[in-house]
């Protein structure tokens, strides 16, 4: 148990040291990456523990607000994947943020992350897991807006602050609701009666809900994520596509596991199922049109992410988890390889700008090829495992969930061979694309290390170091959905090759698409500046002038005449008012209680 | 014991006029009110720290000051530590050096009097003496539109100490006595017909003093012109007078009249939460948001005073509320400070000629930014452990099974108000400290040293009571 609780600790105590440390930017690097990699040692020797521990954090009346440590499979699984990420972004971080005059802030704010995602990981108790996802938040914030000076980062940190915060509305909503149903905030310990109404329940897991929308990015908040990928790429791997992301969907698994799956059926789980399928479907037909290596990334792990979700509102929790798991190492090594391919080419993240890197950065390309294959779920990958249990799980309960699956299993890997083919394959776009050069082994070795879970995590080897593991993982059937699997992925990559080898164009042009169905303009327009702006305006103006200017300034000209004839009598100062007005008040009690 | 807390300043003030240097003088007596408080909070049980002397034989006034629960060490302590960054923060203008720092010193007297008094006459009059020199300042030193602002903050706090007045004053006649512990223990006998309107004048009166919704519109112009100083200490100390009044006077000795009002104090405070809430979004300026702000906020300690006069035996209610007093005016006064030092270095507070600050300043950026996320509710500092403690204090006596009621219902709304606070306080700090520099933006220098320990004092404050409640919250068991 002392282990976990350093495991916990240890990232706070490096990030408070690195504010206080004298030479701060030479040192703080190393000193992070150094706690990282003990992070993952305390992670791994923890695989298989169980236990639970806690200190009272806030105690008042008969109320007792507890932070603790819960070791079970799901945790300490969970954290070999944060650390396991969590160093390999820290090294090749190293590189990466070189040359950066912050670079001290910005692995500060790596290990504040890494001790937030722990908590959230290691959370006994529901008010403990909303502490920390607040902090994921603000960690997630400050790394977005890394590079404040730009107008596009700063905002995106704030966007994605904000769309946080409306889930965390829920969030909280939620938490009360249904600490009132159970009686209780602890995971160990909860237990809804059969007393309580089933619609109060389900109000309840729908706000909590809510917090997993904001943080995992469902729709209708899912605007904040592509935003996000203005911060520093490396943070982009970690945090904003292996683990912050994945929080919602762990926190509700952990749910699923602590009220049971059954209290998921009905309504509840529908709607859950469906934001996800819709999200995953939608996320993915705005993938296609991207021409930004990361933001197809970032609308790929969209995508991913709804899968996942809709796993869990199956009540097919096991299956999202262990989908979250395979995804975290494929998806961190694409966002690492983009960042090698961006750090090549000098920042340069438009796909049609690059072309040819597969022949000179060939140890990104092969990597990169390997996450590719994984995430579009060529068989016997680890994506591949891991995504046919999710479509076994949709159709055996809802068969249009299931067909909306298959589609985005067509439409992914027909995003992610455009994005191969127009990046990697043919001749080069640009100056920058043709003089990029390899990376250093800083960079490559992430890449490599990552690449291996990448293509063997779904397989019987890596079962004991997964989260949660459903019964039939890894196992190979060839039945009717592994040949709709195989059609789907032949489907999507040939289509793509067809349509995009040798291009230097994009061919495809699907304005509804490309501009991500309004979603964005529509809130900007409307949420934030009608409806928002102009109604605190409003607010603001009747506030001004009926509460102030009628209710009031009348009571204060009658209390003004008052003061006019006070002001005659006394000095004619406002200092003189002050007392005499003072001096009166005293004098009006004395005599009031006095006779 | 307790006295010194309210002499230390007196005799400053003294020497101060006598001629004594006015800025190290006031330093040094606040310092001395800190390292007393805390001996304070360690050790109030202790019975040297009451003091009594009657002053008056009919009716029996007493000069008696003590520490009848956890509560009033809580905002003794909160006294003192706001006081001490207020004196070190900003500059006397040339020549009034007295007035300024002598007025601050009063106005921290006058707060302690009144959290420390156990006689009702004396716990109305020093917040009574606390406003005068509130004015004055005001009125005198203030910036911008200051004397419409003094007149206006003036008024109406001077009409709500009337209404308060009344109502106090209605209570000790039926109460039979001015010592508050023995009125709490005569209130029973008071007919729920008298206890409805006393806790009517009461909420009013004391209301108007925390701006109630809608007595509000004193309160964002007053902080707006106010010396920083004097806006440190009333947004972050003596406004607290009104709800320490609520939970001291109107909650044990009314409780009946309290409830009744229930629904009225509902409705008025979201009117605080959600409709100052986007008042506060359209301000253009970081004063007038600031001070706009606070009066959002003071919607959640209502919320714990609606909860405790729906259900008078909710456990968490009380502490919740003083530990967010506290956390309020701890955050709310390292706002107001690092506000008036940005406007002495950029000459502006208005957001559309601020920018990109966080590149020549990157403290001020940090402590603003600790203050800003303090101020939303951010875990880990400590404004979160009492707003959580609020809303769970809603839930305390709901029962599921029948369904969800007024309050709970007002909780969820009030809830909101972390997306509006969030809303206002990211907005202010992407105009101020990110983005391009421009223009003078660029030229603004850092926190010096010297500047920077009256901020870090509140943000170790915020900090370590945010890290582990149980600091506070093991005061008020």
């Amino acid at each position: 148990m002392n282990q976990a609780w350093i495991l916990l600790f240890l990232p706070l105590a490096v990030a408070a040291a690195s504010l206080l440390l004298p030479r701060r930017t030479a040192l703080v690097p190393w000193l992070a990456t150094a706690s990282a990699a003990a992070t993952l040692v305390l992670s791994l020797h923890l695989v298989g523990s169980t236990g639970t521990a806690s200190f009272d954090w806030a105690s008042v009346g008969g109320l007792h607000l507890r932070v603790g440590i819960l070791l079970d499979r799901l945790s300490t699984g969970m954290m070999v994947v944060v650390t396991g990420v969590g160093v390999l972004v820290h090294v090749f971080s190293l590189a990466y943020m070189r040359d950066d005059a912050a670079k001290a802030r910005y692995f500060t704010c790596l290990q504040l992350f890494m001790f937030s995602m722990t908590g959230i990981v290691l959370a006994s108790d529901f008010i403990m897991t909303f502490i920390f996802w607040e902090l994921v938040g603000l960690s997630s914030y400050l790394l977005i807006g890394h590079w404040f000076e730009k107008t596009s980062a700063a905002d995106a940190a704030k966007k994605a602050f904000l769309c946080n915060r409306v889930g965390d509305f829920g969030f909280l909503t939620g938490i009360l609701l249904l600490w009132s149903i159970t009686g209780t905030l602890a995971f160990s310990s909860m237990d809804v009666p059969t007393s309580v109404s089933a619609s109060l329940v389900t109000a309840s897991l729908l706000c909590i809900f809510c917090g997993a929308i904001g943080k995992s990015a469902q729709l209708p908040l899912h605007v904040w994520l592509p935003d996000a990928m203005e911060g520093p790429t490396p943070v982009s791997a970690l945090i904003h596509a292996a683990t912050m992301v994945a929080a919602g969907v762990y926190m509700l698994f952990r749910l699923q596991l602590s009220l049971g799956a059954e209290v998921f059926g009905g309504l509840a789980g529908d709607v859950i199922a469906w934001t996800g399928g819709l999200t995953a479907l939608a996320a993915a037909l705005m993938a296609v049109q991207q021409d930004d290596i990361k933001r197809v990334l970032a609308y790929s792990t969209l995508s991913q992410l709804g899968y996942m979700v809709m796993a869990v509102g199956l009540a097919a929790g096991e299956a999202g988890m262990f989908h979250l798991f395979t995804h975290a190492w494929f998806k961190a090594l694409l966002f690492l390889g983009a960042g090698a391919v961006i750090h090549a080419c000098h920042h340069e993240q438009d796909i049609w700008k690059l072309g040819g890197l597969m022949r000179r950065m060939p140890v990104t390309g092969a990597t990169f090829l390997a996450g590719c294959a994984a995430l579009i779920a060529v068989p016997f990958t680890s994506g591949f495992f891991s995504k046919e249990l999710i479509l076994d799980a949709a159709r055996g309960h809802q068969p249009v969930l299931f067909w909306i699956a298959v589609a985005v299993a067509v439409l992914t890997p027909f995003y992610m061979t455009r994005l191969v083919i127009v990046a990697f394959f043919g001749g080069s776009r640009s100056d920058a694309a043709s003089h990029a050069r390899e990376v250093g082994p800083l960079m490559a070795v992430p890449l490599l290390v990552l690449a291996v879970p990448a293509l063997i995590a779904g397989n019987r080897i890596a079962h004991g170091f997964a989260p949660a593991v459903p019964e039939r993982a890894g196992e190979f059937h060839l039945n009717s959905l592994f040949w709709i699997s195989v059609a789907a992925l032949v489907a999507g990559s040939g289509a793509a090759i067809l349509l995009y080898r040798g291009k230097s164009r994009d061919p495809l042009s699907i304005p509804l698409l490309r501009e991500r169905f309004y979603i964005d303009r529509f809130y900007d327009r409307f949420i934030v500046r009608h409806l928002q702006d102009s109604a605190a305006a409003i607010v603001h103006f009747l506030d001004e002038w009926i509460i102030n200017g009628l209710l009031v300034d009348g009571c204060s000209r009658a209390a003004a005449s008052f003061g006019g004839l006070l002001r005659r009598m006394q000095s004619g100062h406002l200092q003189g008012h002050a007392f005499a007005f003072g001096l009166g008040v005293l004098l009006v009690i004395y005599f009031t209680v006095f006779f | 014991m307790l006295t010194l807390l309210i002499l230390f300043p007196l005799f400053a003030l003294v020497a101060i006029l006598a001629g004594a240097p006015a800025r190290p003088t006031a330093a040094a007596a606040a310092s001395a009110n800190l390292l007393l408080a805390v001996a304070a909070a360690v050790t109030w049980h202790h019975p040297a720290w009451e003091f009594s002397l009657q002053v008056l034989e009919t009716p029996a006034i007493h000069l008696a000051f003590g520490f009848p629960d956890g509560m009033s060490v809580v905002m003794v302590l909160l006294t003192a530590l706001v006081t001490l960054p207020a004196v070190l923060t900003g500059t006397a203008p040339a020549g009034r050096g007295s007035l300024w720092y002598g007025s601050t010193l009063l106005i921290s007297a006058g707060a302690m009097g009144a959290f420390a008094a156990t006689d009702l006459f004396f716990f109305y009059a020093f917040h009574e003496l606390a406003l005068i020199p509130t004015f004055i300042m005001i009125g005198l030193l203030g910036r911008g539109n200051r004397s419409e602002a003094a007149w206006k903050i003036t008024i109406y706090l001077g009409l709500g100490s009337i209404v308060l007045l009344a109502g106090l004053v209605w209570l000790a006649m039926l109460a039979g006595t001015l010592d508050m512990t023995r009125m709490a223990d005569a209130a029973g006998h008071i007919d729920a017909g008298s206890q409805t309107s006393i806790a009517a004048l009461l909420i009013l009166g004391f209301g108007t003093l925390v701006s109630l919704f809608p007595f509000h519109s004193w309160a964002a112009p007053a902080y707006a012109s106010a010396p920083a100083p004097v806006a440190m200490l009333h947004a972050g100390v003596l406004k607290k007078f009104g709800l320490y009044g609520l939970l001291r006077v109107a909650m044990p000795m009314v409780p009946e009249g309290m409830q009744a009002w229930l629904t009225p104090l509902l409705v008025l405070l979201l009117g605080n939460i959600l409709w100052c809430g986007w008042v506060t979004i359209s301000h253009k300026r970081l004063d007038g948001m600031l001070g706009s702000s606070s009066v959002m906020h003071m919607g959640y300690l209502f919320l714990a005073i609606a909860v405790l006069a729906a259900h008078p035996a909710n456990d968490l209610a009380r502490p919740a509320a003083v530990l967010l007093m506290f956390a309020h005016g701890v955050s709310i006064a390292l706002l107001f400070a690092l506000a008036d030092r940005i406007e002495r270095t950029a000459g502006t507070l208005d957001l559309d000629d601020l920018g990109g600050l966080a590149t020549p300043a990157p403290v001020l950026a940090l402590l603003f930014g600790i203050g800003a996320m303090a101020s939303i509710g951010l875990p880990g500092l400590a404004n979160f452990a009492g707003e959580i403690l609020v809303f769970l204090s809603a839930f305390r006596n709901f029962d599921p099974a029948s369904g969800i009621g007024p309050l709970q219902i007002t909780c969820i709304l009030a809830i909101w108000g972390v997306v509006i606070s969030a809303v206002y306080m990211l907005r202010a700090l992407r105009r101020i400290f990110h983005g391009p520099t421009f223009g003078a933006t660029a030229r603004v220098a850092d926190l010096t040293l010297a500047e920077r320990i009256p901020a870090l004092l509140l943000v170790a404050a915020l900090l370590a009571v945010g890290l582990y409640p149980n600091l506070i919250l093991n005061l008020l068991r």
